[in-house]
């Protein structure tokens, strides 16, 4: 080739649609490369589940409430991709020095995020697919689907907000170092806790749930276990259209959210110098 | 080559051991707690446990419409609270071959430096010992004060209860370890080994829920596994009254399970040693000491 031949390169929205491409490929490549990951990210959520039905099973809970923790237990994966490959991504880019590059490079740092999160939403949908599985097999756990369509709609609004949630925080997580880890690691249980990943959200104070359902995935499992389980109808927090409707709000509200906060914060973090920052 | 022989050589330097341990322990408090103040740092110490506790009050409260003056109530809140040890001591020993190596990359120094390395992996896990305790207080104060768990201090069988507990810590990082000696010969999932280890034994040994609701199979599992027996001491020695409710272990008195938990701890002291001394080797001789892959 010619040294005065050009590479044709993409700008605009093609750069866009290719950034998004180019950030979700390794998220799912890698999972076909390090296939130990799989079986340790089922494996563990899994040991979780096991734990919670024998629980339940010594206080003589109704059935019901099994399929609630095999339900809570696969939307875990979902809760921990957004904590470790969402939220703190940026910090461990910044740990490798990829974020800089990130930065450099004549791309939008939205698209990046936005290829995490697709890459991030293939890969631990089918973990969280593998777990229901094997809970639905091991715990003999009986669906009663109710409205196919209407769970699928309540399914992919919540992924829409909870990965526009993960989005908006992992600008935040730009300005961390050491303690963007306990963060991320403070913000597991009390959310398990909080948006009822093992109990119907019912259960907890009105306000409380009320509040806990800026987290979609709150709202999104109550909506899923209402449709999904029979009996499910009367543990549910709200009705079902109206915790679909707060997840469409929710979904616009984190995505625009997230662009607004990606470029303050990427600004701040340019100004305060903390792009390349690495502190352990 | 001279040099690669006075290093694999084990430290004999008088109270090096001692040195090793209380340096390794005032490291892992500082990397444990220096990313916040005490307030931030204290009130992270103190969540993290108390949801997980507040998980199960909830579970069990929904089922049981409040009832925590059921002995089962008692047993659950208990065991959740002490297995926080478990995650503490055990994975806190081994997590420190992940830290050093692949986090701060520092294992490789603290190999050239004159300290006994098992017993500064022992050190580190102490940290992890002294947050552990913290969370155990606080969440064992929570269910006494707000959920009338029936601790009653002038009940509690102290002495079997500080000699089962002391057992059990040192039991718990011996296994930890045998652990993070099997840590350094894995490079691209250790991360995942001390979580997967902890999560088995907390389904398996009884922690939550009496051996009897497992399946009839598995329950032999809980039978070998070390921690059902410290567990079942620490419960007997401080709420007598919920143990009896429970006969897993009935046909055992205090004195025979005190006699096999000295024995298991005796003989993961020795395997821990023995373990890292073949581990050590193969990880010097396949180049694993300065091996990091980003986990």
């Amino acid at each position: 080739m010619a040294l005065t031949d050009r590479v044709p390169k993409n700008s605009g929205w093609r750069l866009f649609l290719q950034t998004v491409v180019g950030r979700a490929y390794p998220r799912i490549i890698g999972l076909l490369r390090e296939l130990s990951w799989f079986f340790f990210e089922v494996f563990l959520p899994v040991l979780s589940v096991a734990a919670y039905v024998f629980i339940y099973r010594a206080i003589g809970a109704p059935d019901v409430y099994i399929g609630f923790v095999v339900m809570g237990g696969a939307m875990t994966a979902f809760w921990l991709n957004i904590l470790w490959s969402m939220s703190s991504q940026m910090y461990w880019e910044k740990q490798t020095g990829n974020l800089a590059l990130y930065i450099m490079a004549p791309n939008s740092l939205m698209a990046i995020l936005l290829g995490m999160a697709f890459g991030g939403l293939f890969s631990t949908g089918l973990r969280a697919l593998v777990i229901t599985l094997v809970g639905t097999l091991l715990f003999d756990v009986s669906f009663e689907v109710s409205n196919y369509l209407l769970l699928f709609a309540v399914f992919m609004l919540t992924m829409v907000a909870l990965y526009g949630l993960g989005m908006m925080t992992a600008s935040l997580f730009l300005l961390l170092n050491r303690e963007a880890w306990h963060y991320a690691n403070l913000a597991q249980e009390p959310v398990y806790l909080a948006s009822g990943f093992y109990f119907p959200i019912k259960s907890l104070d009105f306000w409380i749930a009320a509040g806990a359902s800026f987290i979609p995935l709150t709202l999104g499992m109550d909506a899923m276990r209402q449709l999904s389980f029979s009996g499910g109808t009367e543990l549910g927090f709200l009705p079902v259209q109206t915790e679909l409707a707060i997840l469409a709000g929710l979904c616009v509200v984190f995505l625009i959210g997230a662009r607004w906060l990606l470029g303050y914060m990427e600004r701040l973090a340019v100004r305060e110098g903390r792009l390349t920052e690495s502190r352990r | 080559m001279q040099a690669t022989q006075d290093i694999r050589k084990p430290v004999k330097e008088r109270g090096v051991s001692g040195r090793t341990f209380r340096a390794a322990a005032w490291l892992g408090w500082q990397i444990e707690s220096n990313w916040a103040d005490p307030l931030i740092f204290f009130i992270y110490s103190v969540i993290k446990p108390l949801s997980g506790a507040a998980i199960l009050v909830v579970m069990y409260s929904v089922i049981t419409n409040g009832n925590f003056d059921d002995p089962m109530f008692a047993y659950i809140y208990l065991g959740n609270a002490f297995y926080i040890y478990v995650a503490a001591v055990l994975t806190g020993v081994s997590w420190t071959v992940i830290d050093d190596r692949e986090i701060y990359r520092m294992l490789k120094y603290i190999y050239i430096a004159p300290v006994h390395v098992p017993v500064y992996l022992l050190g580190r896990g102490f940290a992890k010992f002294a947050f552990g305790s913290l969370a155990v207080f606080i969440t064992i104060a929570a269910g006494v004060y707000f959920l009338d768990v029936p601790l009653d201090l002038s009940l509690v069988n102290w002495p079997l209860f500080a000699v089962s507990l002391t057992l059990g810590i040192v039991m718990l990082a011996m296994m930890g370890l045998v652990l993070g000696s099997v840590m350094l010969l894995i490079v691209n999932n250790a991360n995942f080994m001390g979580e997967a280890v902890a999560g088995a034994l907390y389904l398996f040994s009884g922690a939550v829920f009496p051996l009897s609701i497992l399946p009839a199979w598995l329950q032999p599992v809980g039978y070998i596994i070390p921690i059902s027996y410290w567990l079942e001491l620490l419960r007997r020695s401080v709420v007598g009254q919920v143990a009896e409710s429970f006969p897993t272990f009935s046909q055992f008195s205090d004195m025979q399970l005190l006699g096999i938990l000295a024995g298991l701890t005796a003989l993961f002291t020795v395997l821990g040693f023995v373990v890292f001394r073949y581990c050590d080797h193969q990880a010097r001789e396949k180049g694993y000491l300065d091996r990091y892959s980003n986990f």
